[in-house]
């Protein structure tokens, strides 16, 4: 064997950049004290009924596969929820594949219809896996800028400038990671014409549709003529607290599920069957647990946004997720530099706006799932920070 | 009583944690400082908020451990005041921490705290039994607490196992 390593290696993984993400991680979780706005996931713990009911599946011996697409039971769960909560209707027989979490349903999107250099536009800033999945799936991720002016949701002419022949997708999270924008219905319908009109399939990241606070939620498959052209996304983790599971889905038209399913059935064989259990008690019984979260982060959220804004840090109201987006202009840093420096002189983890692209540099993000006692300590350190800033500033 | 939604906010808000300051309320409720001090006055007349107490893991202090009993009690309804006139009288001893009328095998649910086993069993045998419409009462004494108004003191450690920055 050759000493040099990197002959072995394909020419893909070697291309592909970590994560900014986890560069960040390495120097907070070397630190102690940190209090850490950084954790994109919520601070409950998974509901007890539905911890309860994986337990006893357990120990009723239910550790075998499943169907492919999941099982029946827990796909019928999913329509009825999606058809009672969003008014989108599919057939749990041949239109669902239960997934190992949302990030593995984006992939199989991506990974049955792209071919080699087509194009998917990505509305940014993103989460940071959907670029590098694009191009695991051989297609080339086209970044679209959103601004701030707009509260970070995309314009149909930010959307039709960055079309080109070869754009094949539009994939769109929305309520957002990071900046919490959620686009409302009138704008969906607005994005709809230009999709129509250049024939293209939407990949609609629908993870945070639980955590909406000032207008409901609609899913990008409820509006006129987009059924047809959606790959509905969603999953457990956010709105159930189930991170750690791991369980996402798809709902799409059926070709499109035939085709995914045969990826997934090769790659993934099916989601594991005890926590399927778990999550078909999640849709059946936990509404008031998953409501009560929703409340205490929309109230969480309206501290953030008020606080941040008295402290200095423009901050616009986002309406899902449990996320705030500040503008950091007014310390005169870059995203990276404030991050860096907040850790190191406060203790405070953020993430820096840049690693979720481009038009998020300027920015942090905060998550506020984390207690209200910690989120008023990470505040008030960072009000001292600001305001150390701008002694600097003034010289 | 009906109540308006920011009012029930409040409430909740409150509940989970009654350090919070006015004006963190007001900022979490969208309201201002002002509005928020009033409400929670008017709450307090109404005594909908009754008081602010702090959950005290006694057990874990040397010295400070109360023994807890359950007395469950039979009771004769007295003709046109029903279980009241006996629970309120009842009610107003102090080692009485908690008690309710029932339905089932018995009337009132009486939770008593004491320093010493004599001292519960003093009072059951002297006071409680004494009550004229008391006509009976297990005792059963408490050996371990779990579970207290919705925190869980064993067993329960569900403490934040997340990573520092996740995406």
């Amino acid at each position: 064997m050759k000493n040099e390593y990197s002959s072995y290696l394909s020419q893909t993984a070697k291309e592909i950049q970590p994560s900014g993400i986890r560069k960040f991680f390495d120097l907070a979780a070397s630190m102690e004290g940190v209090i850490s706005l950084g954790v994109g996931e919520p601070d409950f713990i998974t509901p007890w009924n539905i911890r309860e009911a994986t337990i006893l599946s357990l120990e009723q011996g239910y550790t075998s596969y499943t169907a492919n697409p999941g099982l029946l039971e827990l796909r019928q769960e999913i329509c009825n929820y999606l058809y009672n909560r969003f008014d989108v209707t599919y057939n749990p027989k041949n239109q669902v594949i239960v997934t190992v979490g949302a990030s593995q349903a984006i992939d199989l999107a991506f990974r049955a219809i792209l071919n080699p250099g087509e194009e998917v536009l990505i509305v940014e800033p993103a989460f940071v896996a959907y670029a590098p999945l694009v191009a695991l799936a051989g297609g080339n991720p086209v970044p679209v800028s959103t601004s701030p002016e707009n509260g970070f949701k995309v314009t149909p002419e930010q959307l039709e400038a960055a079309i080109t022949d070869k754009t094949k997708a539009l994939l769109i999270c929305s309520p957002n990671n990071p900046t919490g924008s959620m686009l409302t219905m009138d704008e969906l319908i607005e994005l709809a014409k230009v999709i129509e009109k250049h024939d293209l399939i939407v990949i609609s990241d629908e993870i945070y549709a639980e955590l909406s606070y000032d207008e409901t939620f609609t899913s990008f498959a409820a509006i006129d003529g987009m059924y047809d052209r959606t790959i509905l996304i969603n999953g457990f983790s956010k709105g159930f607290a189930m991170t750690g599971w791991r369980l996402g889905y798809i709902a799409a038209p059926l070709e499109l599920v035939e085709a995914m399913l045969k990826i997934f059935q090769y790659t993934t064989m099916c989601a594991p069957h005890m926590l399927q259990i778990g999550a078909v008690e999640a849709l059946r019984n936990t509404y008031h647990e998953v409501e009560e979260m929703r409340k205490s982060y929309q109230r969480r959220r309206n501290y953030m946004v008020q606080t941040l804004n008295e402290i200095g840090l423009d901050c616009h109201t986002p309406g899902g997720a449990f996320y705030v987006f500040p503008s950091i202009r007014s310390t005169g840093l870059s995203s990276e530099q404030f991050a860096e420096e907040l850790l190191m002189a406060e203790k405070v983890a953020v993430v820096p706006g840049n690693v979720f692209g481009e038009s998020g540099e300027g920015y942090v993000r905060c998550s506020y799932a984390t207690s209200m006692q910690q989120l008023q300590e990470a505040l008030k350190r960072m009000q001292r920070f600001v305001e150390s800033r701008k002694m600097v500033l003034q010289g | 009583m009906k109540l308006s939604s920011e009012e029930i906010e409040i409430l909740k808000i409150l509940e989970e944690d009654h350090q919070l300051s006015a004006a963190t309320i007001a900022s979490m409720v969208m309201s201002d400082e002002e509005t928020v001090k009033n409400t929670i006055k008017k709450l307090e007349e109404q005594k909908i908020i009754m008081s602010y107490p702090t959950l005290i893991n006694w057990s874990k202090v040397e010295g400070q451990a109360n023994i807890v009993a359950m007395i469950e009690v039979k009771v004769t309804p007295k003709r046109g005041v029903g279980f009241d006139e006996v629970a309120e009288r009842i009610a107003r001893f102090p080692e009485v921490s908690s008690l309710y009328l029932m339905s089932g095998a018995y009337d009132l649910s009486i939770t008593i705290e004491g320093k010493t086993m004599n001292q519960i069993a003093s009072f059951v045998s002297e006071k409680l039994s004494t009550i004229e419409h008391v006509i009976s009462t297990t005792t059963h004494f408490m050996l371990k607490k779990y579970k207290h108004d919705g925190v869980i003191f064993e067993g329960g450690d569900e403490k934040d196992r997340r990573m520092v920055v996740t995406p």
